[in-house]
Formats: C-alpha cells, structure tokens, sequence
C-alpha cells in the first residue's frame, strides 16, 4: 500500500478500492456464485438449470484462484464444470420421455427440500464459525500453495506434513478415501448407463415402422437398437 | 512488469495489478482475433490450391489478403436473427460461452520464459479443464436454436468431445511425467538446447503419442475430419444452423483459438515450446544475464518461434480438413474408443518404463536426459515449497491481497 500514498490526488472511494481489492473480488465472486445457486431451485427449465449450475461452479472455481489453490480451482472446472454437466446434459437428453420437460415441484417437495436445506446451511455455518483459527487474518499468506503434496497424498503419501510417532512411522494419505470414492463413481456410472440404455422390447411404432418399411428394415432392426448410447445417436435421427 | 509500474512509475499496486491484467489480456485477445482473420484467409487459400481453383484474389489487391476484413464487415452488417420458439438468454449466450472458454484457456500459455498471461503451476491442467468447457457453448447453442439440426449438432459434439478428452489427457501426461512438472513454463524450459532434445524425440513412445495427440487435438476442438457437430452436407451446418452475423463468428473465433491454443499446446508439449531447433542464442552467448536487451530479444525471438510453430500446426489441421473425407459418428467413437485411447494407454505405459530403464537414451551424447530432475517431494515439508515454481503467483496473491 506505499504506492497509494504517492497519489494524493486520488479521491477516498479510490483508496477504499485499493484496500479492498482483493476482498472486492471475493465478494463478487461470492455473489455470483450465490445468486446462480439460488438460480438453479429457481429455473423450472432443465438446461437453464444446468447452465446456472456451470456458472455458479464456475464462480466458486474463480474463489479457489483467488486463494491461490489453482490445482483445486482447475479440478473444480474439469471435473464439476466440465464432466458432471455434460454427463447431466446428457442424461437429461438420453433419459427424459419428452425432451426437456419443465420441472414442477410440489409444494409438498419444496417445504421439505426447504426444511432439509436450512438445517445443513445452519449446521455448515455452526462449524464454520465455531472453528478459531478460520477467523484469524491473513490466512492466505500463510504457505504458497503447491499441488504436489496434494498429488502424492492422494496415492497415499503425505509429505506436506511430518510423519507423527506412529509404529509405521509414515503416514497414510488419501489414498483409501480416495478409492472409495472412484468405486462409488463407478457405480454411478454403470447405474447411469442402465438407466440411459436403449430399450430392448419394441414398441407398437417400431414395429409399424418396420413392417411399412420391408422384411430387410426387421433384419437391421434389432442390431441397431442394442448398440449403446452411439447408436442410440444416430438412431434418434433416423427415427 | 508490475513490480516496474510500482517501483518505478509510482502507480498504488491495485492499479498497476489491474493495468498489468488489461494489457495481457489485450494481447491475448489480439493474438485471437488477429489469428482468425489470418487463418481465414490463409483456409480459403489452402482449400482452394488443395481443390486447384485460385481462392481469394481481388480484395486488397494481390492475394486477396484483405478478403477476413471484408468478411468481418459483412458480419458485422447482417441482421442477428434469432428463430422463433428459441430461448432467448441461451441463444445469445451460447456464443459467448463458447468464446469465453477459448480465450480463458490462453491465460495459462506461455509465448516464451516469461511471456506469460498467468503462470499457473498445474498450468497444463488448467489449459485442458478450461478448453473443455468449450463444449457446453455448443450444447447450449444447438438446444436453444429450437432447431432439430442444432440439436443433433449439439448431441454430437457433446458425445464426441467427452470421449476424446480420455486420450487426449492421457497424451498430455506423458510429457508432464518426462518433464515432472505441470507447469508449462518448465516443461518447455527442460526442452531446452538442440531439437533432439524435444519430447517428441525422447524415445519412440513419445513420438507415437504425439501423433495420438495430435488426432485427439482435431478431433476436440470439431475440426474436420471430426467435424460433425457442423456436418454441412447433413446437419445443414449443425449447432450453428440458426446463427447469422456478429454471433456466428464469435463461434469461428472460438474455433479457431482453439485451433491455435492446441496447436500451441503442442508446441509446448512436444516440440520445444519456444525454444528453436538449434540454440543460437545459447551458441552467441546470449541467454545470460537477465533484464537487458539482448536478453529480451531473445524472448522475442523465442515468442516467434512458438507462434511460428502453433501456426504450422494450425496449417497441418487445415491441410487435414481439406484431404480427409468427414468421419460417421459411429467411425468416430471407434477411432477414439478402440484406437486413441488403447494406444495412448500403451505408449504411456512405455515411456514411464524407457524413463525407468533407459534415461540417459540409447546414444550417449546425443540425447541428454531430460527427465532426472525432479522436484524434491521427499525432501520434507520444504521441498515443495523453496522450488521457486509457483512464486510469480504467490507474488500476486500476496501483492493483490489487503
């Protein structure tokens, strides 16, 4: 801050800029991040419920740059941003009956979902004030931030911390979490793929379609129908 | 440059941070939109000697070579249509999504050592996760044109895109492993010195998935023979069916950043970043010393090595564009499912083995080992810390911070 003293021309709401820049980006990122979240209960149209969703992931991957955590705000933006919204996309695309169906909740849904919601935002904000060491200043220029020790602590080594008097004399990173986690995702995964799969049995439409169309139409059918999501692609255009 | 601004000019900090921030971003959308005008132009020639027809001749007089600007002013004079039935907010945004994610990407690229928006250390990272979001400005565009052609366009992409960013990351880790680092600065640093010390020639694995990247490449930023989110001939031009005017070309501004920031990224990767085949500075003794003006022409030099390099890759796309008939979609999934990932899989495998077995290279002398330092992980809680990869943004953390 020596240099804004040199400016004596600059008016008071300058000088306020000049102390709270970085603050002033927080807040900003802040506000986007909150505002798009309240956006997506809001939307009642599936893909603006998806882009507001992008960009208040966004808005939080932007908070993660201005802490300096850049390998947890890239992450941020691969894997929320990026991966889980174009899968959302897609199984909103593969899956709804007719395409992009407005949502409508029940009030019945909405007074437990708001029930559901205040208590954890009450608990998250209990815990977050009750820990001592988040309200002390000048957190951030505590360490510069590095992403190998989180990458070493993920295959289960840490070596951001010393190893404590335990018998192993090492100490085990995120190794089992982190597992734990992949084979949930997995699970997901092939759920999902269950889910989106084309359906096996033929329709009342299929079968007209075939039969106006030829005995060679009823040979190709079924191949083409038990391809998986790509041939579900073009399926749907020839549909 | 801040540091000069500050200490020098006397500007408070908060500016001279926020002057300094304009300024490359100022660069680097010129470096964007001045590309897509040259690389318009130099498309329409290249298609035309592939195909033996002349191309753009008469505008600007020789060459046709102010053909862009003329198409930019038509651009600008055509009437922005929007298709009734469309939703409104995501039509208009979808372009600037799209546009928006190719321009976030070049905040991370280096043009050389320290011509560089943002040096991030997992820079390589952030490049890729960024260029992916590419994808959903196409998404949105091709659901809000209320088109069914836009729709299948955007279904595509969609598919196509997330399928080849499996063996595209795992081309790209290859040459983080070799160089133990994320950060492109590094990466490119430890290419330093002859062309046989480039990653691409660091064993034969690294030469195959170069190639492996460089179909993956094509194929996410929706080049032809990939291009099947704008098949023309099917699709009537796909997701961008509906767009006219200044927001259709903000789409091909994004492609071709794109096109640019893979080919860079390349560049970076494989082939030396900004360093030329053969070091003339470092024979004339030049990169010694730092601040002074031979010392910066070396960075201008090395600057115009990495575009020269970005742009002959950009050159080979088109070149590929205009030779290779377009892909069916289920010849897409295969190439990339059955042949990119499988042997990118492998070649991964192999370098990580000639790096264990072989590290020094098969010819003594020739082939320096690029990959032996790594950066102290076992050091202890120092190691990470005092290697000097992630100052310059500490530097602003701390400098930007109250």
């Amino acid at each position: 801050m020596t240099g804004s003293e040199s400016m004596t021309g600059l008016s008071g709401c300058l000088l306020l800029a000049a102390i709270n820049f970085h603050t002033l980006l927080f807040y900003l990122f802040a506000t986007l991040a909150c505002g798009f979240a309240v956006g997506v209960v809001l939307a009642d149209n599936v893909v603006r419920m998806a882009l507001y969703l992008v960009l208040s992931l966004g808005a939080t991957a932007g908070l993660f740059f201005l802490a300096g955590a850049e390998f947890v705000g890239a992450m941020q933006l691969m894997i929320y941003v990026g991966g889980t919204l174009v899968l959302l996309v897609f199984g909103v695309m593969l899956t709804a009956q007719a395409p992009f169906v407005s949502l409508q909740t029940s009030s019945g849904d909405r007074a437990l979902a708001g029930i559901v919601a205040a208590s954890l935002l009450a608990l998250l904000l209990q815990a977050a004030v009750s820990v001592e060491v988040w309200r002390r200043p000048g957190l951030g220029e505590v360490a510069p931030p590095a992403a190998t020790p989180i990458g070493t602590a993920l295959v289960g080594l840490r070596v951001d911390e010393p190893p404590p008097a335990s018998p192993s004399g090492v100490r085990s990173g995120y190794l089992l979490p982190f597992e734990i986690v992949s084979v949930h995702l997995l699970v997901v995964l092939v759920g999902a793929a269950y889910l989106a799969r084309a359906k096996r049995r033929k329709t009342p439409r299929a079968i007209e379609v075939a039969a106006s169309a030829g005995s060679v139409e009823l040979a190709v059918e079924p191949r083409r129908r038990t391809g998986g999501a790509t041939s579900a692609l073009t399926a749907g255009g020839a549909r | 440059m801040a540091d000069f601004l500050i200490n020098s000019v006397g500007l408070p900090p908060w500016l001279a941070w926020t002057v300094v921030a304009g300024v490359a971003a100022f660069l680097i959308l010129n470096v964007i939109a001045g590309g897509a005008l040259v690389f318009i132009w130099a498309e329409r020639k290249i298609a035309a000697r592939i195909q033996d027809r002349l191309g753009p001749t008469r505008t600007g007089g020789r060459f046709g070579w102010l053909q862009s600007l003329a198409d930019g002013i038509k651009l600008l004079a055509k009437e922005d249509l929007m298709p009734e039935g469309a939703d409104e907010l995501l039509f208009k945004i979808a372009p600037y999504v799209s546009f928006c994610a190719s321009f976030c990407a070049f905040i991370a690229l280096p043009f050389a050592f320290d011509f560089v928006g943002q040096r991030l250390n997992v820079g390589v990272f952030f490049v890729v996760a960024v260029l992916g979001l590419e994808v959903f400005g196409v998404i949105l565009a091709g659901y809000a044109s209320a088109s069914k052609w836009s729709l299948f366009g955007a279904m595509r992409e969609a598919a196509q895109v997330v399928s080849y960013e499996v063996p595209l990351g795992m081309c790209v880790v290859v040459p983080v492993m070799l160089a133990g680092t994320m950060d492109l600065v590094t990466i490119a640093e430890k290419q330093a010195g002859w062309f046989t010390n480039w990653y691409l020639f660091h064993d034969p694995f690294t030469f195959v998935v170069f190639w492996v990247y460089v179909t993956c490449a094509v194929a996410s930023v929706n080049r032809a023979p990939f291009d099947l989110a704008e098949a023309e001939s099917e699709l009537v031009a796909g997701f961008h069916t509906e767009y006219s005017g200044l927001r259709w070309s903000f789409f091909f501004m994004a492609e071709y950043g794109s096109m640019f920031l893979v080919s860079a990224l390349a560049a970076v990767l494989f082939l030396g970043g900004w360093n030329g085949p053969i070091p003339v500075a470092e024979l004339l003794g030049l990169s010694a010393g730092t601040g002074d003006t031979a010392h910066y022409f070396v960075r201008l030099v090395g600057c115009g090595n990495l575009l020269l390099k970005a742009t002959l890759g950009v050159l080979v796309m088109m070149w590929v564009r205009w030779t290779l008939p377009r892909l069916r979609i289920d010849q897409v999934m295969t190439t990339c499912l059955k042949y990119c990932t499988p042997i990118a899989a492998v070649m991964f495998a192999g370098a990580m083995l000639w790096q264990l077995f072989l590290p020094g290279g098969v010819v003594p002398g020739i082939a320096r080992p690029a990959g032996e330092i790594r950066e102290g992980w076992l050091e202890g809680p120092g190691g990470a810390a005092t290697r000097g990869v992630a100052a310059p943004v500490d530097k602003t953390v701390a400098q930007v911070g109250p």
